[in-house]
């Protein structure tokens, strides 16, 4: 191993190096003083982004295993800036509630594992390192997901994901072995040269997919998804639904551009017909969900339907808007569970009617609640609506008009079950309503990052025209 | 800094403002001088118009244009002309009143106002916009604060209105969007490159195809909000769960969005497919009108009566606007401006009434001449204006719209306009029922009697809005001259490609 390698994969390793340092911090760090473990983590994660921002080469690695380029780069950044808020804003949680049981140090373990496999997975140059990278990804947030041992719910939804995970994974690798089987090859480079439309590659392909879309949680792989956002800790259904989905998205829409380019005229049939359930599903299920946990479960159901109207393009136009979505969406959401954790956390109230009155007590957490949902419904001027008309506007190109017309009666749909929710904290009077609380300081700190991010993403174009411009990258 | 942007900066500064204020009589003065300010600005914008207008013949002055997302070629691309030079000024005018009518909100004073002055941002920056995405952003900016106005400050079923309303709205523009997009990816349809911005495309020609299938999407979209027929149930249950000063906003300035659009977006920009769908839309909104005069005729509630009224008066608008000629035109936008002072103005109305006796229906009205001479004689005169006598805003502007109208020579043409004609007459009918049974007759109720003085603040609102209708229908020619000079490159722009 070289510096040149090292340089490429210093993402990767510096990550590593935190994971093995914070094991021997547990080591060392005396028993009353394990909270500090929580700072330490979250200052090298925070060094760690920062350090991310230096640019990096186009690279491959190992034969072609590894590969690393400025657009891939930069999505990693996105997804450590979220990995970082997702900390702030689970800091408090962990302090008060999981360092007294011993159960802190693991959490930042576990989570930075699975984010060192979606580095991998989304770094993949063949479909070995990407199934290595998907596992790793997948495997820690099972136990994550299981974190509360104390609640029966949580353990539920540990076992749900765990073999849903695995049966998800088990078909995909099916898939791949079918596409070994018809090309020859497991590297990207050479099935790319080679892969032609057959009965068999399509087939591989198919079973393939199932895998990425049961992280992504698109209709019908999403009977998880309500259930263990339900049944998780909040910081861990929210980086399931932002970190995790994000990186799916992304690996699946440079495969598809790149290697499965081939058979993009039945994967835009394929792709028409889920992102169409995958919206409808989504949506009409939300409209009756009151547990907050379980509204932003099938809210994600339905915004992910929404980027796979990126998808299907199959442009630079494509790979732009989705990687901008993806990055509205992660601060947008973020700032959606951020609320519902700081409300979780001090009152233990999760239902849509605690939630009511709340705009009277809890002013500033109902406003960032209020720029959340519209950016999640899609209203001007905060980032969610530039991210959906540029989604929409990536259809339209195709000439795909009678999905986004589709896709836009989603939107009227989402936009009722969302103002519901702003109904009951500002219009709402409750008798017993949430009591004013201050938020500690990790916390604050988090929703303020998603707040700026929401309200700057999309008026500063510049950012997207950058995206735009590492696109061209896969779509050569 | 340019004139046009500082109708975005000033509200945006003055909602800034508000969020550090503290109480009702900060957040009151605070939006006063914000709303002054933005009314002294549409005056000098007016006369500013007429200087520029001498020397520069360009369809729309005080262009100005940044690249915002330079991949999608959108722009910050913002310019005038008499017309939107016009609303702006009707626009700048009922926020002011809206304030002054407001005076004495006591529940959350301060998010009623940014909410208020955040829709008036939205309408602003509407009328300035010439770039299709820029036009469309301002246009959800402009509707979403209407859930939280109605939803909180309202009155009666006000979740169920405010959630009507807003559904319904958001959904046309969703429905736009699509419009929007259509139009913008057949915009290199004679080459060039693709734009957003509306002159750019109307020098275009877009294929019939494509017309024909995005004009229904682009008009549905901006008409619902000019209360197309049957588009426009959420208008009467939104007014009537409204507060005053929201109503009057609503009426005077958020529905004229809706024609203003037809007008600048459908009509201009897909002519042909405008031409193909004319029948379907004529027939809708000649329904529109005749509908919303019996509808009024038949409701016992005074914002009732008035949301029906809009209904039949916006219908005119976009019966207008469907006929493409040029006198037809100028009578919508005139239509559209007398109707903004009109209904802001019964609204206000309404709203003193009904904050005196403490209730709207007209049967239980009666004899008010004689115990509110001031908000009565003035309801006269708003009503008089709304069934288009002349010496008043409404006349000048039906007169426009109708003779316009019957210059089509074809049989299908005239019908509609003979039968658009006849609500005039209902019109009458309902406008002398209300001032009869509410206005004359006995006092019904003896608490009536002892109610309290109207206020300053309610008389400066009143007159803010009573001036202008007044002043239209005296001396309509200045206002009409610069609006027909405006329709002018519109309908012309719109004839090259016939």
């Amino acid at each position: 191993m070289n510096l040149t390698s090292f340089i490429a994969m210093r993402q990767e390793i510096f990550l590593l190096t935190i994971i093995l340092l914070l094991i021997v911090g547990e080591i060392f760090i005396n028993k009353n003083n394990k909270g500090r473990i929580v700072h330490i983590a979250i200052i090298l994660f925070g060094i760690h982004t920062i350090l991310g921002f230096f640019a990096i080469e186009e690279t491959s690695l190992f034969g072609g295993m590894f590969r690393t380029n400025t657009l891939i780069h930069f999505f990693k950044n996105t997804l450590n800036v979220g990995v970082l808020i997702v900390l702030l804003q689970s800091a408090d949680w962990i302090q008060e509630k999981m360092v007294p049981l011993n159960k802190g140090t693991e959490f930042f373990m576990l989570l930075f594992s699975s984010l060192l496999g979606m580095y991998f997975m989304i770094s993949a140059g063949d479909f070995l390192m990407f199934y290595i990278g998907l596992e790793l990804s997948t495997l820690p947030v099972a136990a994550l997901v299981a974190w509360e041992t104390s609640k029966r719910i949580s353990s539920e939804a540990g076992v749900k994901f765990i073999l849903s995970a695995g049966l998800a994974s088990g078909v995909s690798l099916f898939g791949i072995s079918l596409l070994y089987a018809a090309t020859g090859s497991i590297y990207f480079n050479d099935v790319i040269e080679v892969l032609t439309s057959t009965n068999l590659t399509i087939l591989g392909s198919i079973l393939f997919f199932v895998g990425l879309a049961f992280k992504i949680s698109l209709v019908p792989f999403h009977f998880w998804t309500a259930d263990v956002y339900e049944g998780a800790p909040i910081g861990i259904a929210s980086y399931l639904s932002v970190i995790s989905k994000g990186a799916a998205v992304f690996i699946l829409m440079i495969l598809m551009f790149t290697v499965l380019k081939p058979l993009m005229y039945i994967w835009e049939n394929i792709i028409y017909l889920i992102a169409l359930t995958t919206m409808f599903i989504g949506n009409l299920f939300a409209l009756r969900q009151q547990n907050m946990k379980r509204f932003l479960a099938f809210s994600s159901i339905a915004q992910a339907g929404f980027i796979l109207l990126g998808l299907i393009s199959g442009t630079q136009l494509g790979t732009a808007t989705v990687v901008y979505f993806i990055m509205v969406y992660i601060f947008t959401n973020l700032a959606a569970f951020g609320v519902v954790q700081a409300i979780s956390l001090q009152t233990g109230k999760e239902n849509r009617d605690d939630y009511n009155g709340l705009y009277r007590t809890n002013p500033n957490l109902s406003l960032v609640m209020m720029l959340a949902l519209f950016s999640l419904a899609g209203i001007p001027p905060v980032a969610g609506f530039f991210g959906k008309f540029f989604l929409f506007a990536a259809a339209a190109s195709k000439g795909y008009y009678l999905l986004v017309f589709l896709a836009v009666v989603n939107v009227t749909i989402s936009l009722y079950y969302y103002l519901l929710l702003i109904r009951a904290m500002f219009i709402r009077k409750s008798d017993n309503p949430i009591p004013f609380f201050k938020s500690k300081i990790y916390m604050r700190l988090g929703l303020i990052i998603t707040v700026l991010g929401i309200l700057a993403l999309g008026l500063y174009s510049p950012l997207y025209d950058y995206i735009f411009e590492l696109s061209t990258i896969f779509n050569k | 800094m340019d004139i046009l942007s500082l109708f975005v900066i000033v509200p945006v500064l003055t909602v800034i403002a508000l969020v550090f204020s503290k109480g009702l009589k900060q957040a009151r003065i605070i939006s006063m001088i914000g709303s002054f300010i933005q009314l002294g600005m549409a005056i000098n914008l007016l006369f500013a118009y007429f200087r520029e207008r001498a020397i520069n013949k360009s369809v729309m002055l005080f262009t100005q244009d940044t690249v915002w997302f330079k991949n999608f070629n959108v722009h910050y691309a913002i310019g005038v002309d008499g017309i939107s030079t016009a609303l702006l000024l009707l626009t700048s005018i009922v926020v002011l009143a809206g304030v002054f009518i407001s005076w004495k909100t006591d529940d959350l004073p301060k998010e009623f106002f940014v909410s208020l002055l955040v829709l008036a941002t939205g309408v602003y920056g509407f009328f300035i916009s010439i770039d299709l995405f820029t036009m469309f952003v301002f246009y959800e900016i402009a509707v979403i604060p209407m859930y939280l106005l109605i939803g909180i400050w309202g009155s009666g079923p006000k979740e169920y209105s405010a959630m009507k309303l807003t559904l319904m709205l958001m959904g046309a523009s969703a429905v736009l969007l699509v419009g929007v997009l259509g139009i913008y990816f057949n915009s290199n349809a004679d080459g060039g490159v693709l734009t957003f911005n509306i002159l750019e495309i109307s020098k275009v020609h877009i294929p019939f195809e494509a017309q024909k299938l995005f004009f229904p999407l682009t008009f549905i979209g901006f008409a619902v909000l000019g209360a197309l027929f049957p588009f426009h149930t959420w208008s009467p249950d939104g007014h009537a769960s409204a507060p005053t000063a929201v109503s009057m906003l609503h009426a005077g300035v958020l529905m004229k969005l809706g024609g203003y659009g037809v007008f600048r977006i459908a009509m201009f920009l897909l002519p042909l497919g405008a031409i193909e769908w004319s029948w379907f839309f004529i027939i809708l909104s000649a329904t529109g009108v005749i509908y919303g005069a019996f509808g009024a005729l038949k409701q016992t509630d005074l914002k009732y009566i008035n949301a029906y009224s809009s209904v039949s008066h916006l219908g005119m608008v976009l019966f207008a606007l469907l006929m493409l000629n040029k006198t037809a035109w100028n009578g919508a936008i005139l239509q559209s401006l007398s109707h903004g002072f009109m209904t802001a103005l019964f609204f206000a109305l309404i709203g003193m009434i009904y904050g005196r006796t403490h209730t709207r229906d007209i049967t239980k009205l009666g004899g008010l001449l004689k115990v509110m001479p001031f908000i009565s004689v003035i309801y006269v005169i708003a009503g008089l204006a709304s069934l288009g006598l002349p010496g008043f805003s409404g006349f000048i502007a039906e007169m426009n719209i109708f003779v316009g109208a019957f210059q089509h020579e074809e049989m299908f043409y005239r019908v509609a306009t003979i039968i658009s004609v006849s609500a005039i007459v209902v019109t009458a009918v309902y406008i002398l029922r209300v001032l009869g049974i509410m206005l004359m007759g006995e006092v019904k109720n003896e608490e009536f009697l002892d109610l309290p003085k109207v206020t300053w603040f309610e008389v400066t609102g009143i007159m803010l809005l009573l001036i202008p209708m007044i002043g239209m229908g005296v001396a309509p020619l200045w206002l009409s001259n610069m609006t027909m000079d405006s329709v002018g490159p519109f309908i012309q722009g719109v004839l090259n490609h016939l």
